[in-house]
């Protein structure tokens, strides 16, 4: 998809001058509540100062911005640029799971909560221009009304309040006032739904990235400051005014247009956006089965699931644990990173059958041992690769050759560090690589994040101290593309290539008949 | 690449962003309508006549009503529509017949109008009828005015004050 290419373009792009959790595009929805949080402090400030009559209103602005250009004028602009950066952080963001599909399947509850939402700051946006009580004020407010009157629900259309001077009065005014203040926390109230279904949502931006952001904005206020365009004056057509093109870009269409077209375009795209996630319904994946018998209770994939699809409960075959996993399969998207969780998720387990504790049915442990196995017996040469790679990366396919060998996984947060060793201790490969999706950006989530924690020996289950970090390699192909992939498979098998065989310091036995039938 | 031009470049994408924001927060300007131009704006909320006038019930048709619903008048409570005109300098620019609103027709009519004319010197009539004749007009008034670029002339209507407000 262009728009999905875009994104990575400019991911690379940015990831070459941000360090990697810094990037902007990868903190759009953070940025927004950074953005939400510096507009409702800077509006508290303007508050003290703006006068509510319709009449006073205009000149309290002035004053603030002529007399108080320092601290009120500073805030009133500062509290417009923050405002602007949230509606463009927004939309990129609204952009972005879109390209990435992450608005489909479970994901649907916070696509669907994203849309009023988006909505809600608009009003707010709107309600805040037409408070200033300037020539963009009337523009904004005789559109705005103009609009609504065609439809068939006021009696007395709205538009002639704003038809000359005599007929000004002051309780829009005061709505406007209500609106723009009320609005935006039912949003706030709306964005905590929207949060309600993944796990350790990013809700703050990086304090570097924050502070950049902040300033430039603060600088923004400061050098180019937010003015008003002159009083109303209902006795004339602001003939000319400098829209904000963030807010009120559709101001000229709902202007010029029929009524009708622009209000049935509206409500065609709205109902579209809400039902995007089943346009076409998305098959659902077989999800995450917890196996009793081999689930010891130990909270792993509870911790590490990004769906929060997975609760502990009551034991519930009287076991002596502490408790079960139980997987909601309204949440569960099947992305196996609680099977790689899971301490039982061993490939070299050999007395029993290889079942983990919690697994996918669509692509278990034990069929990714079994295709590391195939894989390898097809390898020849002393710089053989395995590589394990993500699907929703979906380069690793392409890179396999004489002696480079390719496993799915459903996102790298599925496969049990364990796999590392084994494909090194048991000389299935000289060189391991986990491919997914871009850094701090996985589809899943927490896939890239939790692959790296337990390959650094921070989370569980963590890699064993006896591989060496020289053998493999996580690469966050993603936005490195299928050529980028390569490059690093290459410069992996030359290395080890030249390392020499892998000689584990405690030899593991190889795999014995029983385990090679049950897996 | 170095820490040096890592931090520049952090320090110009921000200020890339900054002035994003910042121009199309007021630009580019927009024009709502033409220089030269001025413009009326019609806005009219007026109910028309009853099309039937009231009269008193016979006794027969009295008693054929429940008990508690026997009032001596009736009113059928259908309004006519308006015949509006308005021309400048002698040239009609709008006539319309607006219906009245309403389930049974009894509601007000309305119209909310807007022309563009160049500023300057002009002769604006406006014609309204309201009333179940069929011909000729019961308000006709018309107004000099010298017209500035982008003035406002709003044109409302209460027949209590007499019939059209030029403001
Ligand atoms: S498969 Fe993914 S979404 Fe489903 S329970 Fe496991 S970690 Fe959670
Ligand atoms: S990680 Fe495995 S053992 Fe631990 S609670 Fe989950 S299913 Fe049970």
């Amino acid at each position: 998809m262009p728009i999905r290419a875009a994104f990575d373009a400019a991911e690379r792009l940015l990831s070459r001058i941000f360090p990697p959790h810094w990037n902007p595009l990868l903190n759009l929805g953070a940025l927004g509540f950074f953005f939400f949080w510096i507009v409702t402090a800077s509006g508290i400030y303007v508050y003290i100062f703006f006068d509510t009559g319709v009449t006073q209103a205009y000149s309290s602005v002035e004053y603030m911005t002529r007399d108080q250009w320092y601290a009120a004028g500073l805030m009133r602009s500062f509290h417009r640029y923050a405002s602007d950066g949230l509606v463009l952080v927004m939309l990129l963001h609204i952009l972005r799971e879109f390209a990435l599909g992450r608005y489909r399947g479970v994901r649907w509850f916070s696509w669907l909560t994203g849309i009023p939402v988006l909505l809600f700051i608009y009003v707010a946006g709107i309600s805040g221009y037409w408070l200033v009580w300037d020539k963009l004020a009337q523009y904004v407010a005789i559109v705005s009304t103009e609009w609504l009157d065609h439809l068939p629900f006021f009696g007395q259309p709205l538009a002639r309040n704003f038809l000359s001077p005599v007929n000004l009065e002051s309780r829009f005014f005061t709505l406007m006032i209500f609106m723009h203040i009320a609005v935006p926390i039912v949003a706030l109230m709306i964005l905590w739904l929207h949060l309600q279904r993944v796990t350790r949502p990013k809700i703050n931006p990086p304090r570097g990235l924050a502070i950049g952001t902040g300033l430039s904005l603060l600088a923004l206020s400061l050098l180019y400051p937010a003015v008003s365009q002159g009083p109303a004056n209902l006795a004339e057509v602001p003939g000319e005014v400098g829209l904000d093109w963030f807010y009120l870009g559709a101001y000229p269409l709902l202007e010029n247009l029929p009524g009708p077209a622009t209000w049935s375009a509206s409500v065609v795209i709205l109902l579209m956006m809400a039902g995007l996630p089943w346009l076409p319904p998305m098959r659902k994946p077989a999800v995450a089965v917890v196996n009793l018998a081999n689930c010891n209770g130990c909270t792993r994939c509870m911790a590490d699931c990004p769906y929060n699809a997975i609760t502990m409960q009551v034991r519930s075959d009287g076991r002596p644990f502490e408790g079960e996993a139980v997987v909601d399969p309204s949440l569960c998207v099947a992305c196996g990173i609680c099977a790689g969780a899971c301490p039982t998720s061993t490939p070299f387990r050999r007395m029993s059958e290889l079942i983990p504790g919690i697994d996918v049915p669509g692509r278990t442990i034990a069929s990714i041992r079994t295709a590391t196995d195939a894989e390898s017996a097809k390898l020849s040469g002393a710089n053989r690769i395995m590589v394990f790679g993500c699907m929703n990366a979906g380069v690793a396919e392409q890179c396999r050759s004489g002696h480079v060998g390719v496993v799915a996984l459903n996102c790298t947060g599925q496969l049990p560090p364990a796999f590392v060793d084994y494909v090194l201790s048991r000389k299935l490969a000289e060189g391991v690589i986990i491919a997914g999706c871009a850094e701090n950006s996985c589809y899943n989530r927490k896939g890239t994040e939790w692959t790296t924690a337990r390959l650094e020996g921070h989370r569980d289950p963590n890699l064993r101290d006896r591989v060496p970090r020289e053998r493999f390699k996580a690469v966050w192909a993603g936005r490195l593309g299928a050529a980028g992939l390569r490059q690093e498979i290459e410069a992996l098998a030359s290395s080890v290539a030249a390392l020499g065989p892998y000689a584990p310091r405690r030899p593991a036995k190889s795999r014995t008949a029983k385990e090679q039938s049950n897996a | 690449m170095p820490s040096v031009l890592k931090f520049g470049g952090q320090a110009v994408f921000l200020a890339a962003i900054a002035v994003v924001v910042g121009y199309f927060s007021a630009s580019p300007r927009y024009h709502q309508i033409p220089e030269g131009q001025s413009q009326i704006k019609l806005a009219i909320q007026h109910g028309g006549a009853r099309i039937e006038d009231c009269r008193k019930l016979t006794t027969k048709e009295l008693s054929k009503l429940p008990s508690t619903e026997r009032r001596p008048i009736t009113c059928s409570r259908e309004r006519v529509a308006l015949t509006i005109e308005l021309s400048i300098d002698g040239k009609v620019i709008y006539a319309d017949v607006l219906p009245p609103t309403g389930l049974s027709g009894d509601g007000v009519s309305k119209a909310y109008k807007k022309f563009l004319v160049p500023a300057g010197h002009h002769v604006i009539e406006a014609k309204l009828r309201d009333s179940k004749r069929t011909d000729g007009f019961d308000f006709d008034q018309r107004i000099e005015a010298e017209l500035k670029q982008w003035q406002n002339l709003a044109i409302d209507f209460n027949a209590e004050q007499g019939g059209f407000l030029f403001r």
